[in-house]
């Protein structure tokens, strides 16, 4: 009989404790930059797209749900002619962006994908291009990479000397 | 066979080779560079070091480079020694010091060597803190990319081009750590191997550049095993599909046949595949002009009604289509009404080959015992347009005495470097009588450019050289006689000679190599008798019979037939324009069974879509006579399916049969109904065998986009299409391959790799020992071979050519781009095809004032073309030629015609 009062006493107690529900979506919920949901390709500080179309995020990806096909522009500066993901396959694992040697490929801090039909969780390239750097606002793989594109020629990436002369004769 | 002891375990190495090839060939992991099974030694990159140890006591031992170490009897050696690992851990970290950081954008990352001994020696990051080195590229042509950047100096490209294939235009430049490979200004490399640089360079400074332009990882590619379509020699290759379209074609190494490299032809004119003109609908063609699509279970209606109810029907084959696909027609047609589709001069030298073959002791050589001969006589033959891997194996038997010699002076036979200065310019005996001057005359100690007839000539005097049983030619010029008399010699001295000639030129021509053969074959030399075939399964059609096209044409003009089924074969390519269009007029109805549409599917009522190669399984048998099996790569759109099988379907709805469930039933009615090719069934395994209860994989297991592939159309995922033909699955799930032991037999792996080894280099994996055929023996079998007993000489010799006023023979000259039907098709191969001309010998052409480029016109067999002149050097006066490109009319050659100025021939 005692017990039955003590635990009404206790339940009343935690009536004035605080709350620890969040009422979501009025109220959100603090995501780390590095939080692994919603995929997105991103461009680099130039604002072409960072996406080289190496395939190795669709080689990483556990659950196959990454194709894409590669093109190149006349500029010499390849990129896929499409981007698939299904996300109603991705584990949001984060392979895919360690994977990714241009930081093209980044996990986002939204989950909010909730879809009534299935099919709308495929996202071609249109809904995974953003117009920003994401969370890598410096890097450009094509200044760093030896590849000659329009605008940077051979011999003008990081670390590179200017190109050799091959009929030079000196030593 | 020597022991070795590698890390303390005892191995048994084969003699005669060194200690890297020993190393692999027993499994180890030991990376390397300069090394190439095909161009062996010369010790440039050190990245093969081991330690080797005097005895068992020695535990201090001294680190040799394993690729110029010989296997000596008890050597020991260490691969895992620490001081090894550093030493080439070392070497790697220099040659990476200026490499460009690219491999996201490197068409050879996912296979590429070095990445590959990049991981196996352990090197991780760039220390070096100075510039890159940095370089142009040039422009190589339509088939191979350049990237200078990426070289790591191995020497394999210039070994390759100029040592191996007789290359001229790729050469070494600069000097230090500025060294350059490239050409000595922009443009298309001249050898017809060109695109062997891709396989050949460690690195991705060659990549193939139609590959570029649909770019697909080594990982994502689906691929079976296949056979090359564009020439008779049947070289195994690999084509890698994605998204359902052709990406490449890489080579297939078949210990037998191709070994390790493919030409330019084989290598990129796979693009047809791809192409806009492809049917993959059947088509129904009412009233000329009017075209519909049908679905294939009413194209299979009207067919069987077309074939039915006693219609007599003519059918004719194709030496392009599968040997299942020409025996379904004339299993459809009757064997009385199956005609091969080829015109009558190359149908009869095509049995005419086969009957030497199997009626003499001269055995048809594989490629490999091509490359092994040790004198060589070319008769009448443009190897290197016709068929150009067989000129590659050529050329390594010009070497093959030379090398000889270099080895009794004790040189190793793959210290290739030694090797090559000791021969220098060494010649060993190695002739060519061609109508014309041909690349491999550079090869040829002695070169004869005569008229068909005096080639014939030459060979039968060298025949009665040998066995003065065999004809003699009479009225022999003094110089020829002792030209003969030479040849002669060196044929006699040879251990192992070879005679090549093909059917482009005469019925004299091959029976002349058939008694050169022959001759040697009675003096008690082996002789091996190659004969060169246009296309890829002219040997199995002239295995299954059937008459010549101009049979064809005549039993139609004679009326009777009611309708014409047209398999893989574009008539207006085999006969005059005029004289096909008489005989289509003779049918009621022509059906045509095709892959891409040409000017007779358009004259067809009903037209199947065929598959392609790459789309279909079949059976092809090469020059060799060897049979071997092609696998569907892909499951292709629309309607297509093989010849046999469309052929199956219209004979089971007009109720002549069952249709065949699998290739395996196709096999096995054409063993019982076509005793010669029996032995076909064996070219490869059955669609029942399983690899521990799987199905073996098509595509590789890091297979990616398989549930995001399809989700475009539909996110519900599709079962993967099923193959009843073979025992592969159109899947990444089933048994991979995996090399050393690992392995399905030859015949099923899709494609070659190894845990470490995504590189080509992968193949050492799966072969028997370095440089020994694939593991369970090489794919194929062998349809023809030799009679024990002699067979009588071919006793006519034709007269010597007399050249007559007013008039040239006109003879045909083949080109490796474009003289192919499916190569033209294909957009890289399409630019580098020549223009149409008339080749004139050079005193000829300033007779009819004829400077090169001036237009000339030709009148041969009822046709008149107008074609610019081109002075050819070798050719002979009173010979004309003419090229079989597309856009030339078919003329029956070679016959004689008369060439003038337009303006004389018009007056």
């Amino acid at each position: 009989m005692l017990s039955l009062f003590k635990t009404a006493w206790g339940v009343f107690l935690r009536a004035f404790e605080k709350r620890v529900t969040v009422s979501y979506p009025e109220e959100r919920p603090y995501l780390a930059p590095r939080f692994r949901g919603r995929i997105i390709l991103s461009r680099d500080p130039d604002g072409g797209e960072r996406c080289v179309a190496c395939y190795l995020c669709a080689a990483a990806c556990p659950v196959d749900c990454i194709a894409l096909d590669a093109a190149e522009t006349e500029d010499g500066r390849r990129y896929p002619s499409f981007f698939r993901i299904n996300f109603s396959r991705c584990i949001f694992c984060g392979y895919c962006e360690e994977a990714c040697p241009t930081y093209a490929i980044q996990l986002t801090p939204d989950f909010e994908m909730s879809e009534y039909a299935r099919q709308s969780l495929v996202y071609e390239k249109e809904d995974l291009l953003i117009s920003g750097t994401g969370k890598y606002p410096d890097y450009n793989f094509y200044r760093v990479a030896g590849l000659a594109i329009k605008g940077k020629d051979k011999g003008e990436a990081e670390n590179e000397t200017p190109p050799v002369d091959i009929r030079g004769l000196m030593p | 066979m020597p022991k070795i002891y590698v890390d303390g375990k005892e191995c048994e190495a084969a003699e005669g080779q060194n200690l890297l090839e020993a190393c692999l060939g027993l499994g180890f992991d030991l990376p390397y560079f300069c090394w190439h099974p095909a161009m062996r030694s010369v010790g440039a990159c050190r990245q093969c070091a081991v330690k080797e140890f005097k005895d068992e006591n020695d535990a201090r031992g001294r680190i040799v480079m394993a690729c110029m170490t010989p296997v000596t009897e008890g050597a020991r050696i260490s691969i895992d020694d620490p001081e090894a690992r550093a030493f080439r851990a070392g070497v790697i970290e220099w040659l990476m010091a200026s490499h460009p950081h690219d491999c996201p954008v490197c068409d050879e990352g996912g296979e590429c060597h070095l990445q590959d001994m990049t991981v196996m020696a352990g090197h991780v990051y760039r220390r070096h803190r100075f510039g890159k080195r940095t370089y142009r590229n040039q422009d190589l042509g339509p088939f191979v990319n350049h990237e200078m950047n990426r070289c790591i100096q191995c020497y394999r490209c210039v070994r390759f081009y100029c040592d191996y294939a007789g290359g001229r235009d790729l050469s070494v430049f600069a000097s230090r750590d500025s060294v350059y490979f490239g050409r000595s200004e922009d443009g298309t490399l001249e050898s017809e191997f060109s695109g062997n640089l891709v396989e050949v360079c460690p690195t991705g400074v060659f990549t193939d550049k139609t590959l570029k332009k649909h770019y697909t990882r080594k990982w994502d590619l689906q691929a079976a095993p296949s056979i090359c379509v564009h020439c008779g020699l049947g070289c195994n290759t690999t084509p890698g599909e994605r998204y359902g379209r052709l990406r490449r074609i890489r080579n297939r190494y078949n210990g037998s046949v191709n070994g390790y490299f493919l030409c330019d032809r084989g290598r990129f004119g796979y693009e047809f595949v791809n192409g806009d003109k492809r049917i993959r609908r059947p088509v129904l063609r009412e009233r000329p002009g009017e075209e519909e699509q049908i679905d294939a279970g009413e194209a299979i209606r009207r067919a069987s009604l077309m074939l039915g109810d006693g219609k007599r029907v003519m059918a004719i084959g194709s030496p392009r289509a599968s040997l299942e696909s020409n025996f379904a027609l004339r299993e459809l047609a009757g064997p009385e009404n199956f005609f091969s589709g080829l015109p009558d001069n190359e149908h009869k030298l095509l049995r005419l080959v086969l009957d030497i073959l199997k009626g003499g002791p001269a055995r048809s050589p594989s490629l490999s015992e091509v490359g092994r001969a040790d004198a060589v006589l070319i008769l009448g033959e443009d190897v290197t347009n016709t068929a150009p891997v067989e000129a590659l194996m050529l050329r390594q038997a010009a070497r093959k005495r030379p090398v000889e010699k270099a080895v009794s002076r004790k040189i190793p036979e793959w210290d290739a470097s030694a090797i090559k200065t000791a021969i220098q310019n060494e010649k060993e005996p190695f002739h060519v009588a061609a109508p014309f001057a041909t690349k491999l005359d550079e090869a040829a100690k002695a070169v004869y450019h005569a008229p068909p007839e005096d080639i014939a000539r030459l060979g039968n005097a060298i025949a009665h050289e040998l066995d003065r049983d065999a004809p003699s030619p009479e009225g022999l010029e003094g110089r020829i006689a002792q030209l003969a008399k030479d040849i002669a010699e060196d044929l006699k001295d040879a251990k192992s000679p070879i005679i090549v000639s093909g059917v482009s030129l005469s019925e004299a021509v091959v029976k002349a190599a058939a008694n050169v053969a022959w001759a040697l074959e009675a003096i008690g030399k082996k002789a091996a008798l190659s004969y060169i075939v246009p296309e890829c399964n002219s040997t199995g059609l002239a295995l299954m019979g059937g008459k010549s096209l101009d049979d064809a044409l005549k039993a139609a003009a004679h009326g009777g037939f009611d309708t014409l089924v047209i398999l893989e074969n574009d008539l207006f390519t085999r006969a005059g324009k005029e004289e096909v269009e008489v005989f289509f007029e003779c049918f009621e109805n022509i059906i045509a069974i095709d892959h891409t549409a040409t000017r007779t599917t358009s004259a067809a009522g009903l037209v199947f879509p065929a598959a392609a190669f790459a789309e279909g399984t079949g059976t092809l048998v090469n020059s060799e006579g060897r049979a071997q099996r092609f696998f569907k790569v892909f499951d292709p759109e629309g309607d297509i399916a093989e010849g046999w099988r469309w052929l199956g379907r219209i004979m089971e709805e007009s109720g002549a049969g069952t249709a065949w469930s699998n290739i395996d039933e196709v096999l096995e009615s054409m063993a019982s109904e076509v005793p010669e090719l029996q032995e076909a069934i064996d070219a490869a395994p059955s669609a029942g065998l399983r690899m521990a209860g799987q199905k073996v994989a098509r595509a590789p297991q890091r297979f990616s986009g398989r549930t995001a592939i399809h989700a475009g159309r539909s996110v519900i995922e599709p079962r993967p299409p099923e193959d009843p033909d073979s025992p592969l699955s159109f899947s990444m799930e089933g048994f991979q391959p995996k090399g050393l032991g690992k392995e399905p037999p030859p015949e099923l792996i899709p494609q070659f790799w190894s845990p470490g080894w995504n590189s080509p280099q992968a193949v050492i994996r799966f072969q028997d020992g370095t440089n020994g055929g694939l593991r369970g023996n090489d794919p194929g079998v062998r349809l023809i071979n030799p009679a024990e007993a002699m067979p009588g000489y071919f006793r006519e010799v034709p007269g010597p050519f007399r050249p007559r006023k007013g008039e040239w023979l006109v003879i045909p000259v083949y080109h490796i781009f474009g003289s192919e039907e499916l190569n033209a098709l294909s957009p890289p191969v399409a630019g580098l095809i020549p223009r149409p001309y008339i080749g004139l010998n050079p005193e000829d052409a300033v007779k009819l004032e004829a400077p090169p480029g001036e237009e000339v016109a030709l009148k041969a067999g009822g046709l008149h073309l107008k074609l610019p002149a081109r002075h050819m050097p070798g050719l002979p006066e009173g010979v004309a030629a003419l090229p079989v490109l597309p856009g030339v009319e078919r003329l029956r050659l070679p016959q004689w015609g008369v060439v003038a100025r337009p303006k004389e021939s018009a007056a």
